[in-house]
């Protein structure tokens, strides 16, 4: 049944294992880096902003400018243009590992404006019941903003994964490797569409258990 | 009730910058509160009361003055210092703002993550804080699960949990219907009284002042325009904004407009006048209309009565229409005044203020 439509795909197994593999280290590399970075500058854009905990006009002007700016560029520029730096970080600019570098750059400001959005559904008044009882910044924020924002801070993880897939295809097709090689320099480019129809499905089945587990986590955590 | 001056606030002026504008939400506000009052700082929104107590804690930088709480001055002090004063200060609001993502334990234990005490010790200090506003049962519950009036007894529990000596209560019952309200006023007084816990209430609602009370101060775009024990300003008011909430609290308003629409039934002449009789204490209704009667033969005819019971002092107020000869109107009014009641002649083609 399989071979017969999927005649090309198949006998590929081991190319599809290694695609597979190959998008989920980029996707997972990256989510942790991005990860990192994204909820560090959404953190700082929600303290700093005026009326912040943190208000400090200097540094929220720069992370807003970061931010935008970083998100103007197309990703399949941004891939070609930090080229550079990326051979300067991993020392090559192809290849899986090499992905990882615009992936981040790509998707880290977009999180971050996600998490900024998360974190300002979280109420002032609470916000400020935790200054009357002296909670400090640090405090505040891992132990109201982080908390009191979960819910939203999961389901925008949950967008920035998938979209961070809809990358990692992307920057598959210029050599990073992954499904999205897969899908287009061999499926697409040999007419062996089974192939990208093969690609795509295990694309849209790693999408759909994303999203199943994030909303289930954060139905979980939402007490409101 | 001692008199040791627990918030001392001196000269405060809090200024915003506002789109280059300078809107100025309080101004040149001194307001001395003792260790044991409950002092109701009363005025419609935007007068700048909210404004004026998040100087107490400094959640609001005063742009002049000074601030003193329990001896310390607390524009002075630093970061890490205002944070171990503001445990001592707690705070309620008129949105509960209690963290929907923690259970009700653990929204009372929240402040106590700072503090030296154990895991056990904590957890008994949320167990009693709970048990004091009545919600032992609800501790793992969430907020959503609770109606507004518990959400308020918890945020009380939480304002507690430092052990506070002052309560800052900011219109904590104004989103709470009529019946709850009572209820959260009640557990205030009673922590006054138990706990010896100074509260300072800003309410734009003069019954729920007139209720637990002892002292009140009248805002009025961003200043202090009369203040004074409760049972002075309701018996004396001076300003018209301070007679008009009073009016509203004692609902007597209500009570003139109906006597003012109907007043062509009342045949008011020289003969027959609508007084107003306002006492303070002790000085009973009964004895002095039968009194009117019997030395100046008046008969006076009560439209509307009601007595508040302000700090254990009954306030009366009465509506009477008096009848008698002219002369004998006058001696009855001047013998009114004379037991210290305050009268008032009522013109029904006023408008009621």
């Amino acid at each position: 049944m399989l071979a017969k439509y999927f005649p090309n795909a198949v006998t590929m197994k081991g190319d599809f294992i290694q695609a597979t593999w190959e998008t989920l280290y980029m996707t997972f590399f990256t989510a942790v880096v991005a990860g990192i970075i994204g909820m560090a500058i959404g953190i700082g854009l929600i303290v700093t902003q005026p009326g912040g905990i943190l208000e400090n006009r200097v540094v929220y002007n720069i992370l807003d400018k970061l931010v935008n700016l970083c998100r103007s560029i197309p990703f399949v520029i941004l891939l070609a243009v930090i080229a550079p730096l990326t051979r300067l970080i991993v020392e090559t600019a192809i290849g899986t590992t090499a992905a990882i570098v615009p992936l981040v750059i790509g998707s880290a400001p977009f999180y971050a404006r996600q998490i900024q959005n998360a974190l300002a559904e979280v109420d002032r008044g609470v916000i400020e019941a935790a200054e009357s009882v002296g909670s400090g910044p640090i405090a505040i924020i891992f132990r109201v903003y982080l908390r009191e924002g979960l819910p939203d801070i999961i389901r925008s993880s949950v967008l920035t994964l998938i979209s961070l897939i809809d990358l990692t295809a992307m920057a598959g097709a210029i050599g990073g490797g992954g499904l999205g090689n897969l899908a287009i320099n061999v499926g697409y480019s040999r007419f062996e569409s089974d192939v990208t129809v093969g690609a795509m499905l295990i694309i849209l089945v790693i999408v759909f258990a994303i999203q199943l587990i994030g909303d289930f986590w954060a139905r979980k955590v939402d007490h409101a | 009730m001692t008199n040791e001056a627990i918030i001392q606030l001196k000269d405060i002026d809090v200024t915003f910058q506002n789109k280059g504008q300078t809107v100025t939400a309080v101004k040149n506000v001194s307001l001395t509160v003792n260790r044991g009052d409950i002092y109701g700082v009363v005025g419609y929104s935007g007068a700048g009361k909210s404004t004026l107590v998040r100087v107490i804690n400094r959640l609001q930088r005063p742009t002049a003055g000074t601030v003193e709480v329990s001896g310390q001055n607390i524009l002075d002090l630093s970061s890490k210092e205002l944070r171990t004063a503001r445990t001592k200060i707690g705070m309620i609001f008129q949105h509960f703002n209690l963290m929907t993502s923690r259970t009700i334990a653990d929204n009372v234990d929240y402040p106590l993550k700072g503090s030296k005490l154990s895991r056990a010790e904590r957890k008994q200090k949320v167990a009693h804080l709970l048990d004091l506003v009545g919600l032992s049962e609800k501790a793992e519950d969430y907020p959503a699960q609770l109606s507004g009036g518990q959400k308020q007894r918890v945020a009380i529990a939480r304002a507690l949990a430092n052990d506070p000596e002052i309560l800052i209560s900011d219109e904590a019952t104004s989103a709470l219907d009529p019946k709850t309200t009572s209820s959260i006023l009640e557990l205030l007084k009673r922590l006054n009284k138990e706990l010896g816990l100074t509260v300072v209430l800003i309410t734009h609602e003069m019954e729920a002042v007139k209720e637990i009370c002892n002292k009140v101060a009248v805002m009025d775009a961003g200043e202090i325009i009369e203040r004074g024990d409760l049972v002075t300003i309701f018996s004396k008011p001076d300003k018209p904004l301070t007679q008009d909430f009073i009016n509203t609290a004692t609902q007597i308003n209500q009570a003139m407009e109906k006597i003012y629409k109907q007043a062509g039934t009342l045949g008011l002449d020289d003969h027959h006048i609508l007084v107003q009789l306002q006492y303070v204490g002790a000085t009973a209704d009964a004895p002095l209309i039968t009194e009117l009667y019997k030395r100046y033969s008046v008969v006076s005819n009560i439209l509307y009565g009601n007595v508040e019971i302000l700090q254990d002092t009954p306030l009366g107020n009465l509506i009477v229409v008096m009848a008698g000869e002219p002369d004998q109107l006058n001696e009855a009014w001047t013998y009114c005044e004379d037991a210290g009641i305050n009268v008032t002649q009522l013109d029904p083609n006023s408008e009621v203020a």
